[in-house]
């Protein structure tokens, strides 16, 4: 049956703003399961899972991971190292193996962009991108969204700027594209050889200066500054770069407002966020990681053909995949 | 649609036989020939143009009625592989490509394994392609040994052994030193160097235009000063040397404005665009479509406008494909990852007339200028005329046949075409080179040409 998704999950850019709030409203039930003591419902029994991991990755391949666990699926982690990759074996390869083992979902990370389409249009199986080159990160951009909305509610009209290295972030363009859908106004602060050169065109404002974006926004998504950015001459150091980007106390404690601080992680303290905002009353950056696994959940959810409308009965623990509707499928 | 009456036996051998075109539209701009009338060849010559020709004893006879016949388009761009990579064309099955869109005569790249880069690299080609005995091959010899842009390869030598250009394609010229030492030296051997215009430090790591849709793919731009810079450099070079400086395959405004340029100054520059640069946007990259992935890649509509106009007032020369074949699974993975280029030679015409023709840009005089006189008479070759006495390649197409490309049915060996599905108007009906029929369409005889299909 084809899921209220399609088939897969690829980004945020193709997603309806209905689709979106689908996704966040069905994660609500799911928030209170990793709150129990037995962290398990049994939604996803019988489907197996692989999560495939070109790159490396400690918090999206775990949050996936539980995600799946608390699902109750069968779930097999192939990390690139050690694996047929290593041998030369081609991503089309990998694809038609996966195919003939008759798994469910895949879920991937790869560092080429458009990675995940191409794993897509080539198996039958639901693939779920957990991050493609610079491309996009949905899941990360829907558990940004969960955060928000948990602080904010409705999100129409407030401001996120996301700050940093946007050129080479899929985080950042998954958040273009869901914060939009929701009628958040976007804007994006850093240097300029950091921002592709034609940001402006996806309806997004630039900034200049931190200052501006703290005292305009209402949230700061502040990504991650790669080392290598350095090396490759993006711009000249990590403590210049801390000077003039970095979101210390000392500039949010200008803020008009009480503005809200996230960071997809893993963070360079005393970069591109200081350990006392990182740790201080604004950051929420670890309620997104709680967010994150309920908002994989819902994900998997959605995409096995899972009724949003039964979400709360399917953590009740029917024992059946998609709660009771399913059942009569499957007699 | 085409139809030949065979007065004696069925098999047409290297001019031996007289040819009659008979009832076609003869377009020849080089004579400012525009009307209905048939055309003689003899002695794998033109014999006679215009009116009505007798038919001497023993002639073949060709009906081409509702198609142009015109000097054979020639293609001073393309890739045939071989030495090194026959598993993805040979000279052989390009010959044939390039006869079966059209082309009598085409120009051999010398980016292969080895490099075309002496003179016996160049007799290798010119033997290959004799052996083919199809469209005409010329060699491009390289600019630096090994293409490596360090040391001048031996353009005396390659001339001499046949050579008609030289060309490090695939890769630019990078030091401005080699490229002037290049443009003067050419000089004594009167051939046009062509530069592959791209800036390595600006491109690097690039996979389609830089713009709106590669930073909505997550992928690496080519901006189109790269491809700027190396122009106007290549122009002003070429104003201080006095060298013929040919740029290959344009893709963006501001070249079409620095060519502009130039050549109001009377600057030796001429250059040559694909038909898919202006015929598709980088719109068509689509969900990381690979068969949209060419360098330079596909540019915006405003660029190909640009482009359009240029190739109707002449500030581009002419047409070339840079017909690029790779193995399927080459570009069957991740976009970034996958070799650039797409197969041309059996597509141009039919794209050109489409997005060209069609659409008002460009009359069909035109088109044979851009294809067929302009290559003739930028690169110094054979063709690109009927005058009587010349040398018999001749296209006759018709120009509103419409078909569908299938990649399974090219006589190229490769498949990768964004074209694929896609129904064209204009196709090449007939392909003569020296008098001789290379290519027939719906013939057997086209499949017999063509050694590499079973």
């Amino acid at each position: 049956m084809t899921s209220a998704l399609g088939k897969d999950l690829l980004g945020l850019e193709p997603l309806s703003s209905e689709q979106i709030l689908l996704i966040l409203d069905t994660a609500e039930p799911f928030k209170e399961i990793s709150e129990r003591a037995i962290k398990k419902v049994p939604a996803l029994r019988g489907q197996t899972i692989v999560n495939l991991f070109f790159e490396s990755s400690t918090r999206t391949r775990i949050s996936f991971e539980f995600a799946e666990k608390r699902l109750s699926a069968d779930t097999v982690n192939v990390a690139a190292s050690g694996s047929s990759v290593l041998k030369g074996e081609t991503l089309v390869d990998t694809a038609r193996n996966l195919e003939a083992m008759r798994i469910d979902m895949v879920v991937m990370r790869h560092g080429a962009s458009g990675a995940a389409q191409f794993l897509a249009e080539r198996i039958e199986s639901n693939v779920i991108n957990a991050g493609d080159g610079t491309h996009e990160h949905p899941t990360q951009g829907l558990l940004d969204l969960l955060t928000l909305r948990d602080h904010f509610g409705d999100l129409k009209g407030r401001r996120v700027c996301i700050c940093g290295d946007v050129l080479h972030s899929r985080v950042a363009r998954s958040n273009i594209w869901g914060l939009q859908k929701l009628g958040v106004e976007v804007a994006v602060c850093g240097p300029r050889s950091l921002l592709p050169n034609a940001i402006e065109e996806f309806g997004v404002r630039v900034i200049d200066r931190i200052e501006e974006a703290i005292e305009w926004a209402d949230a700061l998504n502040v990504l991650r500054l790669q080392l290598e950015r350095m090396t490759a001459g993006y711009i000249p150091s990590s403590r210049e770069y801390n000077r003039v980007f970095g979101v210390t106390r000392e500039r949010l404690e200008r803020a008009p407002r009480d503005i809200l601080i996230m960071h997809p992680g893993p963070m360079n303290r005393g970069v591109e966020i200081d350990s006392d905002v990182a740790d201080g009353p604004h950051s929420v950056i670890l309620n997104q990681v709680t967010n994150g696994i309920a908002v994989r959940m819902a994900v998997l959810y959605l995409l096995s053909g899972g009724r949003p409308e039964l979400a709360e009965a399917a953590k009740g623990g029917t024992g059946r995949r998609g709660g009771a509707p399913e059942m009569t499928e499957a007699a | 649609m085409i139809s030949t009456q065979r007065s004696r036996s069925s098999e047409s051998t290297r001019g031996s036989r007289p040819l009659v075109l008979t009832g076609g539209r003869i377009l020849d701009p080089s004579q400012n020939i525009d009307e209905p009338g048939d055309l003689l060849v003899q002695n794998g010559k033109v014999e006679a143009v215009g009116g009505r020709v007798g038919h001497p004893d023993g002639a073949e006879v060709i009906d081409c009625a509702g198609c142009i016949v015109s000097p054979g388009f020639i293609d001073v761009h393309c890739h045939l592989r071989e030495p090194g990579r026959e598993d993805v064309e040979t000279i052989a099955t390009g010959a044939h490509a390039a006869a079966a869109g059209g082309f009598t005569a085409v120009c051999a790249m010398p980016n292969t394994d080895p490099v075309t880069d002496n003179q016996a690299a160049v007799g290798f080609v010119i033997r290959q392609a004799n052996r083919a005995a199809a469209a005409r091959v010329y060699a491009i010899g390289a600019i630096s040994v090994g293409q490596r842009g360090e040391t001048l390869a031996e353009f005396g030598e390659m001339v001499g052994a046949g050579a008609v250009a030289v060309s490090d394609d695939g890769r630019p010229v990078v030091s401005a030193q080699l490229m002037r030492t290049a443009l003067e030296y050419a000089r004594t051997f009167g051939i046009p160097v062509i530069d592959h215009c791209e800036e390595p430090t600006l491109s690097h790591g690039g996979a389609m235009n830089e713009g709106i849709v590669s930073a909505r793919l997550g992928l690496k731009g080519i901006p189109a000063e790269a491809e700027e810079i190396m122009v106007i450099r290549d122009i002003l070079l070429a104003r201080r040397t006095g060298g013929h400086v040919h740029l290959a395959h344009m893709s963006t405004r501001g070249s079409v404005e620095l060519i502009r340029w130039g050549k109001e100054r009377g600057i030796n520059v001429t250059a040559e665009v694909c038909p898919h640069h202006i015929s598709l946007t980088e719109d068509r990259v689509g969900a990381y479509d690979t068969n949209a992935k060419m360098n330079p890649p596909l540019r915006t509509a405003s660029d190909v406008q640009a482009l359009r106009e240029a190739v109707r007032d002449g500030t581009i020369d002419l047409i070339a494909t840079d017909h690029a074949p790779h193995h399927y699974d080459e570009k069957e993975r991740e976009f970034a990852d996958a070799p650039n280029g797409i197969i041309g030679l059996e597509t141009a015409l039919g794209v050109m007339v489409t997005h060209l023709v069609d659409s008002g840009t460009l009359d069909f005089a035109t088109l044979v200028e851009r294809m067929s006189c302009s290559p003739a008479r930028v690169f110094n070759l054979e063709g690109g005329t009927l005058r009587r006495g010349a040398e018999a390649d001749i296209t006759v197409f018709d120009p509103a046949m419409k078909w569908t490309v299938d990649p399974s049915e090219m006589l190229s060996k490769g498949r990768n075409t964004p074209y694929a599905g896609m129904t064209l108007s204009g196709r090449a009906v007939c392909t003569i080179v020296e008098g001789r029929i290379v290519y027939q369409i719906g013939s057997s005889a086209s499949a017999r040409l063509q050694p590499a299909r079973s």
